[in-house]
């Protein structure tokens, strides 16, 4: 079945990618899949993955969020996660999943200057780039 | 407890159907006047349990009706049932971290947590039902 595409946009050295639509499973998968592509295909240092108009994180959800984050982080890319709903995070903790690993932030704005400063430290420690 | 005319099911068998199910509870947790809040643990406990029909069961139904308790209070309550093979040991699955898919483990403990009342009855190939339920405070 053909899956609504999530559009992932580039702005200088990162990928910003906001979920608008309630994913079900095989559009979130190929979400990751487009999104790991897209890092490879444009050597992005960093991804802002934003949760903004998500309602609803369910463990599968998470676990892929988390994945994608680990993924990336394997191609040497890092991932700030924006714009969690508070409701988002309380479920998160009550149904007990950890996003461990993962950094997040309030809002795009500070999603894109945390990246910027983890890129920065990334490079003043002399990783290949 | 009162049952209501308010009842909507949902058959569960694809990926597509666990977004439906969780829509129509938030949209009846809305209607019921439960806050954001609520209504993002009710949607994730939906999503979790139709989750588990879609990946055990051939299919299922989710079925959401608003409900009145003993003393006149309003809640909502979910039944989600699947004629897959029962869980063998029902202790195990409780257990937070516990998973025979690829999952988190967090699915029926999680959902318990998220929820006021948890009830699971399984048997060997005939099938499961849980049933949750959230009273607004």
């Amino acid at each position: 079945m053909e899956v609504a595409r999530i559009p992932i946009l580039q702005i200088e050295n990162y990928l910003v990618a906001s979920i608008q639509t309630a994913l079900h499973d095989k559009a979130a998968t190929q979400f990751r899949d487009d999104l790991l592509e897209r890092i490879y295909a444009t050597k992005a240092r960093g991804l802002i993955l934003d949760l903004t108009a998500v309602d609803v994180v369910d463990s599968f959800l998470a676990r892929l969020t988390g994945d994608i984050a680990e993924m990336a982080g394997l191609m040497g890319t890092t991932v700030v996660i924006t714009g969690l709903q508070p409701e988002v995070a309380i479920t998160l903790v009550e149904l007990g999943v950890e996003l461990r690993g993962v950094t997040t932030a309030l809002n795009l704005e500070k999603g894109i200057a945390a990246l910027r400063k983890m890129v920065e430290k990334e490079n003043t420690h002399g990783a290949i780039g | 407890m009162a049952p209501s005319a308010e009842e909507r099911c949902i058959p569960v068998k694809t990926d597509l159907d666990i977004v439906s199910a969780r829509v129509e509870g938030r949209n009846l947790a809305r209607e019921l006047g439960f806050g954001t809040i609520d209504q993002a643990r009710i949607a994730t406990a939906i999503s979790e349990l139709a989750r588990n029909i879609v990946l055990y069961a051939p299919e299922g139904k989710v079925t959401i009706r608003a409900v009145v308790s003993d003393d006149g209070g309003t809640g909502i309550e979910v039944v989600c049932e699947d004629n897959g093979p029962g869980i063998a040991n029902v202790e195990l699955v409780m257990q937070d971290g516990y998973s025979t898919s690829s999952g988190l483990g967090m699915g029926l403990p999680g959902t318990k947590r998220l929820m006021d009342e948890f009830e699971i009855k399984t048997k060997s190939s005939v099938g499961t039902r849980v049933t949750v339920r959230k009273w607004l405070k």
